[in-house]
């Protein structure tokens, strides 16, 4: 069976992340995210791909967020609470803790600045959140008795988490976002070395590789210091998580060393509330941030109070966080409007603005002037910053993930086309790895690994190795087959082996398959071989004393001894082994005939003359050997000195 | 596999010990302390001139004493202060490090703070090697537990001096101790001293233990949080699903501690009974939950009645859940009386330990996560400390300690030993005071505790709380794991007879023996590719509902678990002999013979056996089939007539 990958959204593009994954006849979907840049259907998946008669709670089998932010869980309290959904969603303690804060702070912005008619409420992102089941890290979670998920830590924000899934014996990840280098208050992505049929990674920066991020830090700082040094406003408008409290732990830990004054305000959307959770999140951040939780908590910000609206035409200098981010709208918006035209401001960007916004508008050369909307226009004189650091992985970060996990197939999401073209040729050139980037809608469909469990028996796996090890083949460094145990076995990760093992599969009703030895077949059914041979009776003549011809029992063990020794002088059958009563060679057996008429024998006796009846079996495939045996002593006269 | 009990544990301080044998590799479960062994030792500063005092004067009974008497002496008579070792105090671990070869250990895991207390001792040995594993949490609190361990331990270095160099004089004179204190130290058995280290040497020496076991530790914390698969695969080798009940019943009479090892099928349910959540916040379920708030409640109605009339309370418990909850509880308590008495937290850990309770959402209880998710502090004393109510002290000695002391109050502090911490100092201060009150948990023997407070004219309360599961539990428990085979402590056989446990088979372990536990499958586990199952052939057998089919692959092992995957290499064309089973009817076989167009008819004869047949073929050519119950011969005739006929035969009797 294969892995279906539908791909609902941040397909060749950035935003809506969504990915539908059918995997071992399970149904996951990773992310439900909206996109920032569009306001009509086309900001949310199109959720009607996965089921037409939407009853999604049965067409799939559990929700997976990632992260936080809105392009991975801003459609998220739509699909449960308007399109239905009401099966499990899973994300980590920190995403469920503050995605509440991403979507309500969202949702007025929708709603109170923009007029627009809100597709979902505050009551249905509580109830939406009631249905999350929080898991911690490396927590091996049962979604049911076939599917198991694991969070791994990826950095980004807190509480950002990369997905391990695992039906049978197939296995995926899906990364969300993640950066491979700690930053000032994450810690850098990390994961076991998993088996993985597929991967699927964000590919954000598919072709940037970034050197140290400290010198870009101490840029934003510069730039922020000589602003409030000359008296003037720093505007940085951001998302009321995440990247907030990654500037803020920058500029409070500047303030404090350079004992600065100049007050550092918290607009209202991005409450001192948020820093609340990441004070009792702190296990969740870097080692060294996590190890200030005792003394003072990194997230107890000295010089943060919070933001009036009476204070935006203040005198003096100051330093400002206000939602949303990429000046999209809201309070940001209207403070940009006051300080754009006064050349002694700041306005600080992040690395990647949405089409569409102010951010956008203000990145994309060096514009005067800006068009709000009909009729409102707005003359920028401020500087602009642009923070060229990023939580998301550069290039380099990809490659080394995907080569450090050496999945089977890759699929690129979240990224711009060009850019994800030119890293899928490198992953399937440089790593020889499939990859592939679909676009939105579009279904992916790699194979996966299918195993049928069986048992097998103890003297098999005995026989396995027992072989390899004196077969100078094998990697074994067992002496003989007495020296096998099982720690010796269990001691080496991987054993390959060119032997064949020959088997038996039995098949029994309302019970496991069972692999065994031949030999073991029969003991476990209860029953006994039944010998299927070839049998043929001639006679050996002989010449005898007229003292012989009295035969008695003794005599027959002679004449037997007699053929024995004219056998084994024979090289072709010299392998003959002599019992009391027969002889053997291989399954070939031969005694002398005890009785007057054998049904074996055809061959008549010629009248008078003395001879001894011989009577033989053999299994079929020591036909030919037989044949060759008889042959050999039909030509023989005993008896003869 | 092999279990061996090293101990059975005493209880939530004392957490069981097991090596487990699994594959050759040997598995050291937990790693306790035994701190209740502490109250051999006499508290420090100790009342030197009081102890010389009393026993001028009970001597002074008998002035002419033999040696003789004086031993009856220790036998008849109550247990005196001066009966107690005056030496710094050694530690009695689960371990026995003169008969275990710490160097074979290969992995520690480790379930609960309590359980790591004996680490150190274990890692300053050269030759130890084993990786540790334990929870993130674990880990740091059972850190900041040693320290607490080496620094309250430090008053007693600074009383006595530098060690004694070797075993110290009083373990060489056991006979000089009181039989009481004599079992303690030796145990019931009368075994011998191979459970007792000297302490380990200062803080900087724990840290080095940790900083070692860190990097195993995010690697795995997984293990015991999900209560779900550990990281060790064995599970396709050994294939066995065992439970191993360990004892936690000497207080609680029918509570017992859950250890669950290798078990392949743990519903997520389970986690409920998660001992660290247990341990954080004992709400597992409805009716133990309302027992133990119910327990608290008058705990906490105690303490207040007893500053209410102008007593102190000297609370020494060491369960950080339950010390989160009193002082929660007392709190409220206090508001609601408007009284103004301060709480006083002493410890040198105290203020990390507590912040560290409000950073850990993930290990508390379904209702403390909540508060989580709706942004309030996981616990009440972030506010209170915030407010001045509970006041956080490192220890007793600091000016600020000094200038913010005020009586009445209410003070949590260790050691619950009433041997190591600021209690000793306290109770010295109390203990003829009426109206104070201590409170002591179930466990601790008070009379030999309180011993060197005596007289003791302060109230004490003596309280057990709810940690391990009960024995009602167990029953719900296994059917939800459904393991199939369960292993539990002997002496707690009869409270399982009362349950209905026939379900799953039982075996019973005892401390200090090593139990064989059997391989419950003669099989391996093992993946067979897809791709090879294609080129499977099955024959359905004849008489029985089953299907059969020869099968060439590759036996693969990768990670652990077992893979059969298909080959290229053609079969040998010397091992296609068909195996055959069952017997031949002749009727049938005629029958089958004539479908082939060969004639034949049977044959009697008088030299064959009667349950054999001889079945004479006449047409094409002459041939005889001389059929026993476990074998058939075809007379050597022309090899086409042979195919036949053995087709014939292939047709009416099963083969492989």
């Amino acid at each position: 069976m294969a892995i279906d990958c539908l791909v609902l959204g941040a397909g060749q593009e950035v935003g809506k992340s969504c990915v539908v994954v059918s995997i071992g006849g399970k149904r996951i979907m990773f992310d439900c995210g909206m996109h920032m840049g569009y306001h009509d259907h086309r900001r949310y998946p199109d959720f009607s791909l996965i089921s037409q008669s939407g009853d999604f709670t049965s067409a799939i089998t559990c929700i997976i967020i990632t992260h936080f932010h809105l392009d991975h869980v801003g459609a998220l309290p739509y699909f449960t609470e308007v399109c239905g959904y009401n099966g499990p969603i899973y994300m980590t303690y920190p995403t469920k803790a503050l995605a509440p804060f991403m979507l309500e702070d969202y949702r007025k912005v929708m709603v109170d600045r923009r007029g627009e008619q809100e597709l979902f409420t505050s009551d249905d992102i509580m109830e939406c959140m009631k249905k999350v089941i929080p898991v911690d890290l490396k927590q091996t979670v049962k979604v049911d008795s076939e599917l198991q998920i694991r969070a791994y830590y990826a950095g980004h924000v807190l509480g950002a988490a990369m997905f391990y899934a695992k039906v049978g014996e197939s296995a995926m990840v899906y990364t969300g976002d993640y950066n491979m280098t700690p930053d000032r208050h994450l810690g850098a992505a990390q994961i076991d070395r998993l088996q993985l049929d597929l991967l699927i990674t964000e590919s954000t920066y598919a072709t940037t590789v970034r050197d140290s991020k400290y010198a870009r830090e101490r840029e934003f700082i510069k730039a922020v210091h000589k602003c409030v040094a000359g008296g003037g406003k720093v505007l940085i408008p951001t998302f009321a998580l995440g990247r907030a409290q990654e500037l803020c732990i920058i500029l409070d830990d500047y303030w404090e060393r350079m004992n600065l004054k100049v007050p550092i305000y918290f607009s209202a959307g991005l409450t001192i509330q948020a820093n609340v959770y990441y004070k009792m999140l702190i296990g969740w951040t870097s080692q060294k941030i996590k190890s200030t939780y005792a003394t003072r908590n990194a997230f107890d910000f000295k010089h943060v109070c919070s933001f009036d609206r009476s204070l935006i035409n203040a005198p003096g200098p100051c330093v400002l966080f206000a939602t949303p981010g990429m000046i999209s709208g809201g309070f940001s918006l209207e403070v940009f409007k006051h300080w754009a035209p006064s050349e002694m401001n700041l306005v600080t960007l992040p690395g990647y603005c949405v089409a569409g916004t102010v951010g956008h508008k203000l990145m994309s050369g060096k514009p005067t002037r800006i068009d709000i909307d009909k009729g409102t226009k707005i003359d920028v004189r401020c500087q602009i910053h642009q923070l060229s650091f990023s939580p998301h992985t550069d290039g380099r970060g990809i490659m080394d993930l995907v080569r450090f996990l050496s999945p089977k197939h890759v699929i690129l999401v979240h990224g711009e086309k060009p850019k994800m073209a030119l890293l899928k040729g490198k992953i399937h050139s440089e790593l020889g790895i499939k990859c592939y980037d679909p676009a939105n809608n579009e279904t992916v469909q790699v194979p996966s690994t299918q195993t049928l469990k069986v048992n097998v028996t103890k003297p098999f796996v005995k026989k396995q190795f027992s072989e390899i090890s004196t077969h100078t083949n094998g990697k074994l460094e067992c002496k003989s087959t007495e020296a096998w145990d099982e720690k010796k076995i269990l001691s080496l990760l991987q054993i390959r082996d060119e032997r064949v093992a020959e088997a038996i599969l039995l098949m029994e009703k309302s019970k496991k398959a069972r692999v065994m030895k031949e030999d073991e077949l029969l003991p476990n059914l209860g029953l006994k071989e039944h010998k299927i041979e070839l049998g043929y009776c001639f006679p050996i003549s002989v010449q005898i004393s007229s003292t012989r011809f009295q035969s008695n029992a003794s005599d027959t063990t002679s004449w037997l001894h007699e053929l024995f020794l004219k056998v084994t002088i024979e090289d072709e059958f010299n392998s003959v082994q002599e019992y009391s009563d027969h002889l053997k060679i291989g399954s070939f057996h031969a005694c002398l005939c005890p009785k007057e008429r054998c049904p074996l024998r055809n061959d008549e006796l010629k009248e008078g003359k003395p001879a001894i009846y011989v009577c033989c079996t053999w299994s079929l495939n020591d036909e030919k050997l037989a044949q060759r045996v008889i042959a050999f002593m039909k030509g023989l006269e005993l008896g003869i000195s | 596999m092999k279990l061996t009990c090293l101990s059975q544990g005493k209880g939530f301080y004392f957490p069981p010990s097991h090596v487990l044998d699994i594959c050759g590799f040997k598995i050291l479960i937990d790693c306790p302390i035994d701190l209740s062994t502490l109250t051999i030792f006499s508290p420090v500063p100790f009342d030197y001139n009081q102890c010389v005092e009393a026993q001028i004067s009970s001597d002074g009974d008998s002035p002419n004493s033999s040696s003789g008497s004086f031993k009856r002496r220790r036998v008849e008579k109550y247990l005196e202060v001066s009966d107690l070792v005056c030496a710094e105090p050694w530690y009695k671990t689960a371990l026995n490090w003169k008969l275990t070869d710490v160097s074979l250990i290969d992995v520690v895991l480790i379930s609960s703070p309590m359980a790591m207390l004996g680490l150190p001792f274990l890692t300053r040995i050269k030759e130890a090697s084993a990786k540790i594993y334990a929870t993130e949490a674990a880990a740091k609190l059972g850190c900041l537990m040693m320290e607490d361990l080496v620094s309250m331990h430090a008053e007693y270095r600074q009383y006595y001096g530098p060690a004694e160099s070797g075993v110290p004089h009083w373990m060489e004179e056991l006979e000089a101790l009181s039989p009481v204190l004599r079992e303690i130290v030796l145990g019931k058995e009368n075994t011998n001293l191979g459970h007792w280290q000297s302490m380990y040497s200062g803080c900087q020496r724990v840290h080095e233990e940790n900083s070692d076991t860190e990097g195993a530790i995010y690697l795995s914390s997984s293990s015991f949080v999900s209560a779900h698969a550990m990281d060790f695969d064995y599970h396709s080798l050994q294939g066995n699903d065992v439970i191993i009940f360990s004892d936690f019943s000497y207080l609680h009479g029918g509570k017992v501690e859950r250890k669950s090892v290798g078990h392949g099928s743990l519903d997520l349910s389970c986690s409920a009974y998660n001992e660290r959540e247990a341990q954080m916040v004992p709400l597992v379920d409805s009716d133990e939950g309302s027992e133990e708030v119910d327990k608290l409640a008058f705990i906490s109605s105690c303490i207040v009645n007893t500053v209410e009339q102008g007593g102190s309370a000297m609370i020494p418990i060491g369960q950080l859940g339950v010390i989160l909850l009193l002082v929660e509880q007392i709190s409220l308590s206090l508001e609601a009386l408007n009284l103004k008495i301060p709480i006083y937290m002493i410890s040198s850990v105290a203020e990390e330990t507590l912040a560290f309770t409000s950073i850990i959402p993930e290990w508390v209880s379904k209702q403390r996560q909540h508060k989580l998710f709706s942004g309030e502090a996981l616990f009440g004393h972030i506010d209170l400390v915030k407010e001045k109510k509970l006041h956080l002290f490192s220890g007793i000695w600091s000016s600020e300690f000094v200038t913010a002391w005020q009586e009445p109050c209410i003070v949590f502090s260790p050691h619950w030993s009433l041997r190591l911490g600021p209690v000793i100092h306290l109770l010295r201060r109390w203990h003829e005071d009426p109206r104070s009150l201590l409170v002591l948990e179930g466990g601790v023997d008070a009379e030999l505790a309180l011993l060197p407070f005596k007289p003791v004219a302060m109230k004490v309360l003596q309280c057990s709380f709810l940690s391990g599961i009960r024995v009602n539990k167990i029953q719900p428990l296994l059917e939800n794991l459904q393991p199939k085979l369960v292993l539990f402590p002997k002496d707690l056989e009869s409270l399982l007879a009362s349950e209905n446990m026939n379900s799953t088979p039982l075996l019973y372990y005892c401390e200090n023996e090593t139990l064989r536990v059997p391989r419950l499958s003669d099989y391996y586990e093992a993946d067979m590719e897809t791709d090879l199952a294609f080129q499977l052939k099955p024959k359905r057998m004849r008489e029985r509902d089953a299907a059969m089919a020869r099968l060439r692959g590759k036996l693969e092992i990768i990670c652990g678990k077992y893979f059969l995957v298909s080959t290229n290499s053609s079969p040998d064309a010397s091992q296609n002999q068909l195996l055959h089973w069952g017997s031949i009817d002749p009727d049938l076989l005629l029958a089958a013979l004539k479908r082939k167009g060969i004639e034949g008819y049977l044959r009697k004869d008088t030299e064959i056996a009667e349950e054999n047949y001889l079945v004479q073929v006449e047409q094409p050519a002459k041939a005889v089939i001389d059929i026993s119950r476990t074998r058939t011969v075809i007379s050597m005739t022309d090899n086409t007539l042979v195919a036949n006929i053995l087709q014939a035969i292939e047709s009416v009797v099963d083969s492989i």
